[in-house]
């Protein structure tokens, strides 16, 4: 096995370790810690049933981000939405034999990748151009773009200008996940878009990436209305009520 | 502190988002708690001498104490949604009066001391260590958020500023710097039982003096009664409504709802308020021992029912809070919801028939509603989500002929705070409070222009003081504002049922 090899199966493990048991750490922080008065925003739904509704319209159409701007949500909704196909499509590289619906997505996720690229682009400019968000953007705010960028175009370039040793890197892949390792194509595309995404998801767990997560944890977005029917208390309330 | 000259802010004929000027608000802050005011409540009197450190473990604290603080706190992804969303940021242009960037004031100190990222690489992230400089900019700013929770309305992940700005305010009493506004006024519902410091006899008389008042204007016996034993109803009011125009209107509204329907209440002389500043400190205790005041009253006059009277974050805490803080209230008549918003009484009654309303009395008025921010975005009315908006709606129209809604974008869960809720009603930031309520005073101008409207109605006693502060400035004359009890009182038909 060459050193290349062992580097980037030691990376892509690495990378898949941290960010396991890194944003696996924050959920259960998340989860851990109570949300001690009943705090959604209004008007909320009173079930629990209601409550899900509500998610889901929040993570599949961004519903609130759609109240507030148009362009946010526009530029925001078309990464998002691509890179949910990108990833479908790159299923094909874990898995043999492909599995008919994500050969099915073949098409639409290579497109995708501009569609994100775009995306991420338009956001970007945003970032520069609108005084405001420049205002409130860190230096971390552009890198991420930059980093999300600079892994969409590596990958578009693979597949649109230098084609690279895919049956090899589908053999590194799939040798990954059967701890068999296989050596990786030595195609500086390959490896750059390798190590990016493995930066990515080393950033994921320590990061505003946790977005992800922290939607789901959202007091005011996952509390049922219903606090006259039934009293809500946090543990560390309640030994507050002995006294 | 030298008296402020400040110019009220152009109403604009289209709302656009303001170019930012930074700093334009860098000279407004409210006065500092004395020693008196912050001991009395358990807080160290002045800044204590190692309060960077006490900051920092507070801020640990409260992290492991609030979801909300530690989700929000990490899901920001600096989108930009809530930039233009801040009616301070409207009124100001200051910067950091824009939502993100006041909580990144407090998530630049969280960054520093409890993320990776910003204790290895804090000029990345924008982390920053809790200087001097820090600190002021926390006074100022937090004082500048009127925890309406706009922002969180259109947050992709519902970060709600005001959880941020509880936070930093009740870490600021923890090191000694309180602000003096709400400190001092808990310090008197604890002593006193009310915000006013309204003692028992002086309450009784006001009440009977309104008695005589109404007596002379209606010729009918309606009571004001306090602290009468085995009453049906408690009614907890903001203590605003025993003084100040126009809520004593609406207090005088409710003593002819209970008249007319022939329920018997009593006010409480030791929970002579509705009204709770310990949310506005972000204070969980301080919010406690006043809500058990209430509890207390319910118990010894053995009331079944409890009624809150028209206020703003007094409902958010009763309706969302008083279970928790104070409950379970299974002493009370189950058949009730407890607590119960005098609007939802009220919108019964007129469906059942249990009053009966003359619309004309009111004709003389074209009336507008504002939706207040802690009833609109954090409680509810009646059993359906938005109640808190059709209920008052109704009750206006049942007792007035004419009604116009102000822009849709500026009401409902999309309202404009007043511009001195969360603790900011104090003179030592009118010009904030004047700023604030631009966004207000446009769509109250667009309805006046448009559609005539003479009268906008609350259901806030904060709202109510605010407005008859600043509608002058805007041009508008001071009795616009009036109660939507005092529209009641003026068309209810006293007496025998026709």
């Amino acid at each position: 096995m060459s050193g290349l090899t062992m580097f980037f199966a030691l990376l892509m493990y690495g990378a898949a370790l941290v960010f396991t048991v890194g944003v696996g750490w924050r959920v259960f922080i998340y989860a851990r810690t109570p949300a001690p008065l009943k705090i959604p925003t209004t008007p909320a739904p009173t079930t629990r049933t209601g409550v899900w509704i509500r998610m889901a319209r929040e993570v599949v159409l961004f519903e609130s981000l759609f109240k507030s701007n148009k362009w946010i949500w526009l530029f925001g909704y078309l990464f998002h939405a691509s890179l949910l196909l990108v990833l479908i499509r790159h299923l094909r590289y874990f898995t043999e034999p492909v599995w008919g619906w994500v050969a099915l997505a073949q098409t639409f996720g290579t497109y995708a990748g501009f569609a994100m690229l775009a995306g991420l682009f338009a956001l970007w400019l945003r970032r520069i151009v609108v005084q405001r968000i420049r205002y409130i953007s860190n230096l971390s705010d552009h890198l991420m773009l930059w980093l999300l960028m600079a892994i969409a175009l590596t990958g578009l370039m693979m597949r649109f200008v230098a084609h690279t040793d895919i049956i090899g890197l589908k053999m590194f892949a799939l040798g990954l996940l059967r701890l068999d390792i296989q050596p990786v194509p030595a195609d500086p595309l390959v490896l750059a878009h390798l190590a990016l995404v493995a930066g990515l998801m080393l950033v994921f767990p320590i990061s505003k990436l946790l977005h992800a997560p922290g939607l789901f944890f959202s007091p005011s977005r996952n509390q049922v209305d219903n606090p006259r029917e039934k009293r809500h208390l946090a543990p560390w309330a309640a030994k507050l009520e002995s006294k | 502190m030298a008296k402020v000259e400040f110019e009220t802010p152009k109403m604009r004929e289209y709302p656009v988002i303001p170019i930012i000027h930074a700093d334009a608000m860098a000279h407004s802050q409210p006065f500092v708690a004395s020693s008196q005011h912050q001991e009395s409540l358990g807080f160290p009197g002045q800044l204590v001498d190692n309060w960077k450190e006490v900051a920092i473990d507070k801020m640990g604290e409260l992290l492991t104490k609030y979801r909300s603080l530690k989700v929000y706190l990490d899901s920001c992804v600096k989108c930009g949604a809530c930039t233009d969303k801040c009616h301070y940021f409207q009124g100001t242009t200051d910067p950091k009066n824009m939502p993100v960037a006041r909580q990144d004031l407090f998530r630049k100190v969280y960054r520093r001391h409890f993320t990776f990222a910003g204790k290895y690489f804090p000029r990345l992230v924008g982390a920053e260590d809790l200087t001097e400089q820090v600190l002021g900019d926390w006074y100022k700013y937090f004082h500048q958020c009127s925890q309406c929770r706009r922002c969180s309305v259109f947050c992709p992940y519902g970060i709600d500023t005001a959880e941020i700005s509880m936070a930093a305010r009740e870490i600021m009493d923890t090191i000694g710097k309180g602000q003096k506004y709400c400190n001092e006024i808990i310090g008197k519902v604890h002593k006193i039982g009310n915000n006013l410091g309204l003692p028992e006899p002086a309450l009784a008389d006001t009440l009977q003096g309104l008695e005589e008042d109404i007596k002379d204007d209606t010729g009918f016996d309606v009571r004001l009664p306090l602290d009468v034993k085995g009453a049906d109803v408690l009614l907890v009011t903001p203590s605003a409504d025993f003084f100040a125009e126009p809520h004593i209107d609406g207090l005088i509204g409710y003593a002819k709802v209970f008249h007319q329907a022939g329920i018997s209440w009593t006010l409480s002389s030791y929970a002579s308020e509705a009204a709770n500043f310990g949310m506005f400190i972000g204070s969980y205790d301080q919010m406690k021992k006043i809500a058990e005041r209430v509890r207390t009253a319910a118990l010894e006059l053995g009331v079944k029912r409890i009624i809150v009277g028209e206020c703003g974050h007094a409902w958010r805490v009763a309706y969302s809070f008083w279970n928790t803080l104070a409950g379970p209230f299974d002493f009370l008549d189950p058949r009730y919801p407890s607590p119960q918003h005098i609007i939802e009484f009220t919108s019964d009654l007129i469906d059942s028939g249990g009053i009966t309303l003359d619309k004309e009395a009111n004709d003389n008025r074209i009336v507008t509603f504002h939706d207040s921010c802690n009833v609109a975005r954090a409680s509810r009315m009646g059993n359906l989500p938005g109640g808190q908006f059709e209920l008052p709606r109704k009750v206006i129209k049942a007792a007035c002929n004419h009604f116009v809604d102000m822009p849709a974008d500026t009401i409902r869960e999309k309202t404009y705070c007043c511009g001195g809720g969360g603790g900011l009603l104090t003179d030592d930031l009118l010009e904030l409070r004047v700023k604030g309520a631009l966004p207000r005073m446009e769509a109250l101008k667009h309805v006046v222009d448009n559609n005539g409207v003479n009268n906008v109605a609350a259901i806030c006693a904060i709202c109510k003081s605010q407005y008859s502060k600043v509608l002058p400035y805007y041009g508008f004359p001071r009795d616009m504002i009036v109660s939507v009890h005092q529209l009641v009182s003026n068309a209810i038909v006293l007496g025998d049922k026709q």
